[in-house]
């Protein structure tokens, strides 16, 4: 793969945490060196025998780019992110991050996992959570950090927790909070440090319409304002259709890639499937896909949040 | 030694603890364990790994079985036994759920091994295991120097240990995931931190007992974590209330004809006590500041 030192482009000015230096410096790519890229990649896990997740995908998602990863259950979307974070493996040169090797790059990305029934107990203040995402993979006391430093990690922390919106709560108990409250201070836990790609795992999951939409909304605006690339993975995409640039399409062991209205449809989900695919469209323009191996996915009202 | 006698006058009470050397070396170690207890304890309770800690602790019983039979030293026993039921538990851990099953599944099958191992050294030992009684219920008398600056030493190495590792353990307990992706070592603090555990419940036994360990390993963090939701005056509670049980709880016994461990223990769940019925009364008092504005919140429409 192509690999070049980025460019000494000061996109964020000087605005480092003190307490994470490696972070603050934040350098942006030349446009032609994309946030994530894979090239014909390809995860097998498990030992016996291992399973093929995906092969042969190509992806590319740019700074500043708000792409939905979607698919079936156990089509591989937690897997493209993990592989991203080099946390299943792929091969040499395969994926791509920031101009470096998957893994390589992790502290610029800000990762929200995918969690069932995360964080009813925890015992911690919201914005204690989204101040471990600050600091909290620093070893050692934080004895020399200046009055000044802490202040201005506190700062941040207040700042983040104000972009989310959720300043009312973050003070309280995590495990007291909503599922969309909850939702938010881990979005802000995942933007504290300024992260230059953000990944979402079912971030809408376990939410009410309303709090789908709201929460939609944030992160494409803070993908526009802040020139981050996102990777969301949905189930549904009719909550997203406004917002999304692009969508990644997972099946069949392969992926696809393009604007909605390329991907989505009967042609080339069959194709991706194997099986005749119907995509409808309803009159308030969300979509309906039909005829899929698995119980559809892609269309679903959630009133669990 | 004069027959102690509680007085009203607390300063006289005091001197007349500290007049006896033994006493002096109790309240040292007891200080020590509290504290220790009070900052390991507060990572088990937020861990959800008391069944593991208990377990640990008794496995002192075969340690200290063990070792009354090879003729070495009873701590070593406790030290030896503790941290290989440690490594036995931490080998099995995992991630996720199932990770965690297989972990619960492991720690029950130390456990039982352990007690099995307890029974079958005290019968080959065959002769009468005097401390039988001192190492479930624990005790303050006859604790030496040597032992004072051993359980320092333990304490040193373990606070040391988590001053270096505290950050990163706090957000690999609870959040694995995110600490993984963030390039924390999740496994290994998994296994180092049931270790800590180990050092700790094995150096605690030994004055509260195998059986109360949990007095001042559970009961404080537990309380702690009750009154306050953030990390930094929750682990300060956690320890000072170590320290208050331990300290109440020596300096009444040392009036008392009653054991130690019943102290430790009642004052351990008091403490526990008070804090949940505080913590009530204030999710009361709040409901009902929002019970007053009536509706729930409202939510953005779509």
């Amino acid at each position: 793969m192509d690999v070049r030192p980025p460019a000494e482009v000061s996109r964020r000015g000087s605005s480092a945490h003190a307490s994470t230096p490696t972070a603050g410096d934040s350098t942006a790519l030349p446009l032609e060196i994309p946030a994530i890229e894979l090239r014909d990649a390809r995860v097998r896990i498990g030992a016996r025998p291992p399973r093929t997740v995906w092969s042969g995908v190509d992806l590319t998602v740019r700074a500043g780019e708000f792409v939905a990863v979607l698919g079936s259950n156990g089509s591989g979307k937690s897997t493209l992110l993990k592989a991203i974070l080099g946390l299943v493996e792929t091969a040499p040169g395969a994926v791509g991050v920031l101009g470096g090797p998957a893994g390589g790059a992790n502290r610029e990305i800000g990762y929200l996992p995918q969690r069932h029934g995360f964080g009813s107990t925890l015992p911690v203040r919201g914005m204690d959570l989204v101040r471990l995402g600050l600091d909290g993979s620093n070893w050692g006391v934080p004895l020399g950090v200046s009055a000044g430093a802490r202040r201005r990690a506190r700062e941040r922390v207040r700042e983040v927790i104000d972009l989310v919106g959720a300043s009312a709560y973050a003070e309280r108990p995590f495990g007291e909070l909503s599922g969309g409250e909850q939702q938010r201070i881990l979005i802000a836990q995942a933007l504290v440090r300024r992260p230059r790609i953000l990944m979402l795992d079912e971030p809408l999951d376990s939410l009410d319409l309303p709090n789908q939409a709201a929460v939609t909304a944030l992160v494409q605006r803070i993908c526009r304002t802040e020139n981050v690339a996102v990777l969301l993975v949905a189930h549904d995409v009719n909550p997203l259709l406004a917002y999304l640039d692009q969508v990644i399409y997972l099946a069949g062991g392969r992926a696809l890639q393009g604007a909605v209205e390329d991907v989505i449809t009967g042609p080339k989900l069959s194709e991706l499937y194997g099986v005749e695919i119907e995509v409808l469209r309803t009159r308030d323009g969300r979509l309906v896909v039909v005829g899929q191996p698995e119980a559809p996915h892609v269309h679903g009202h959630r009133h669990d949040g | 030694m004069a027959n102690p006698t509680l007085s009203w006058n607390l300063a006289h009470d005091v001197h007349e603890l500290l007049a006896y050397q033994f006493m002096v070396n109790a309240l040292q170690a007891g200080t020590i364990v509290a504290v220790m207890a009070g900052v390991v304890g507060w990572y088990m309770v937020l861990r959800r790994q008391s069944f593991a800690g208990h377990t640990i602790a008794v496995m002192s019983f075969p340690g200290a079985a063990g070792a009354a039979l090879a003729g070495l030293p009873g701590a070593f026993g406790y030290y030896l036994a503790c941290g290989i039921a440690a490594l036995a538990i931490g080998r099995e851990g995992g991630e996720g759920h199932s990770g965690r099953s297989r972990e619960s599944a492991a720690i029950g099958a130390v456990q039982v091994a352990g007690l099995a191992l307890g029974f079958l050294f005290l019968s080959l030992y065959s002769g009468v295991l005097e401390q039988l009684e001192t190492l479930l219920f624990g005790t303050f008398l006859g604790i030496d120097r040597n032992q004072v600056l051993t359980l320092l030493l333990v304490a040193l190495v373990v606070l040391a240990a988590l001053a270096l590792a505290g950050r990163p353990l706090l957000l690999a307990s609870l959040d694995p995931e995110v600490a993984r992706a963030r390039g924390v070592p999740v496994r290994a603090l998994d296994v180092g931190f049931l270790l800590i555990l180990g050092l700790v419940v094995a150096a605690t036994s030994q004055i509260t007992g195998a059986l109360l360990v949990f007095a001042l390993l559970v009961a404080p963090p537990a309380a702690a974590q009750a009154l306050t939701p953030r990390p930094g005056p929750s682990l300060v509670l956690s320890v000072v209330f170590a320290l208050l049980v331990m300290w109440l709880g020596l300096g009444i016994s040392y009036f008392s004809i009653y054991p130690l461990g019943f102290f430790v223990t009642s004052f351990g769940f008091g403490v526990f006590l008070l804090a949940k019925l505080v913590a009530l009364a204030r999710a009361r008092s709040t409901q009902s500041e929002r019970g007053m504005d009536g509706a729930p919140e409202p939510v953005a429409a779509p």
